[in-house]
């Protein structure tokens, strides 16, 4: 915490709450927990890869606690972020953008990686009555997985039922990823994000890397997540 | 493969993500520096180790995260239903409240 400075708290716009930016400027390299692992950037996938896996490093992720009956939480929450509160094991998106249910009373909110102090901000001002706003981007992390198999690569590597009877597109579910938790999205029929530990996110890359080999695995994000990739800085040089 | 309803996601998720917790419905003593040893002795320690049914604390430990009680029955495992915190059971308690 040495280098972050508190010039950013404003104590007139939110009092008794110290809001501080913590994205450090360009002269201090943010680095993903899978900053190591080598992922082709060119969004070229082999021919016979039909799985692909790759992080989206440094995102984002704010977790807001509050009573989704009470108003004044529920519509702050749709003026600041434009999504409405989602249902029990639900998820909204909208443009770069999404809310997921966690709990009853708790909701993970992912967006931009440089957007992280002015979402906060604008919550705070938004938000009425008994509420959370916690930024826990320092914490965990997403891995994607895509492609004709990814489903199958979750279906040896959880117990969670994930037929698209039972997991259908925008669902979340937190369960059981190898011998750790994940809390896993179906973003389309083949697309899925899982939020992980910081700490377990080698132990799950390397997990799924191993379960999807034998499908033929691309590491590295598709040209459709390349194009949309907002822009910042990511240090990739290995220690 | 055992699974269990959690009242907080409303849906059977696998017993792998869950956590048993120990008896349901304990109360604590309002005022422990009044109890005498015993009291505090049977409220901290002293469990009933029912034939048939009992209600237990389970926590959705890799889901959720929430606290919510099962009725079960001790001898077939079965589980007879699951409700939330601050809810009371449908099922008669008669078996699993004998203690003191
Ligand atoms: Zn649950």
């Amino acid at each position: 915490m040495s280098d972050v400075t508190n010039t950013a708290v404003d104590s007139t716009a939110t009092p008794g709450v110290a809001l501080m930016d913590q994205q450090p400027d360009d002269s201090v390299p943010a680095r993903s927990p899978l900053h190591h692992v080598a992922q082709a950037q060119t969004g070229e996938v082999s021919a016979n890869a039909r799985v692909s896996i790759w992080e989206e490093p440094l995102k984002t992720h704010l977790i807001l606690r509050g009573d989704a009956a009470a108003a004044g939480f529920r519509e702050g929450v749709q003026a600041a972020t434009g999504l409405d509160l989602p249902e029990p094991l639900q998820s909204q998106s909208k443009g770069d953008w999404s809310l997921s249910w966690i709990t009853p009373d708790e909701w993970l909110l992912v967006g931009p990686g440089d957007q992280a102090f002015t979402m906060e901000s604008r919550l705070r001002e938004q938000l009425e009555g008994h509420y959370a706003v916690v930024n826990v981007g320092g914490g965990q992390s997403i891995v994607r997985l895509s492609g004709t198999e990814a489903r199958s690569v979750l279906m040896k590597s959880c117990p969670y039922d994930v037929h698209d009877r039972h997991f259908p597109v925008g669902k979340v579910v937190t369960t059981v990823l190898g011998k750790t938790q994940a809390t896993l999205r179906r973003l389309g029929d083949n697309d899925w994000e899982i939020v992980v530990r910081r700490s377990f996110a080698d132990y799950i890359w390397r997990w799924l890397l191993d379960a999807a080999s034998e499908h033929g695995v691309h590491t590295g994000p598709l040209l459709s997540a390349v194009k949309g990739q907002a822009s910042h800085k990511t240090d990739t040089s290995t220690v | 493969m055992f699974y269990i309803y959690c009242p907080y996601c409303g849906e059977h998720r696998e017993e792998e993500e869950f956590h048993a917790k120990g008896q349901a419905h304990l109360a604590r003593p309002k005022d422990p520096d009044a109890c005498s040893d015993e009291e505090w002795g049977n409220f901290l320690y002293f469990r009933p180790n029912p034939r048939g049914l009992y209600h237990e604390l389970w926590v959705h430990a890799i889901g959720c995260r929430k606290f919510f009680n099962i009725a079960r029955d001790t001898q077939t495992y079965e589980i007879l239903e699951t409700y939330r915190i601050g809810e009371s059971p449908k099922l008669s308690q008669s078996t699993d409240q004998q203690q003191s």
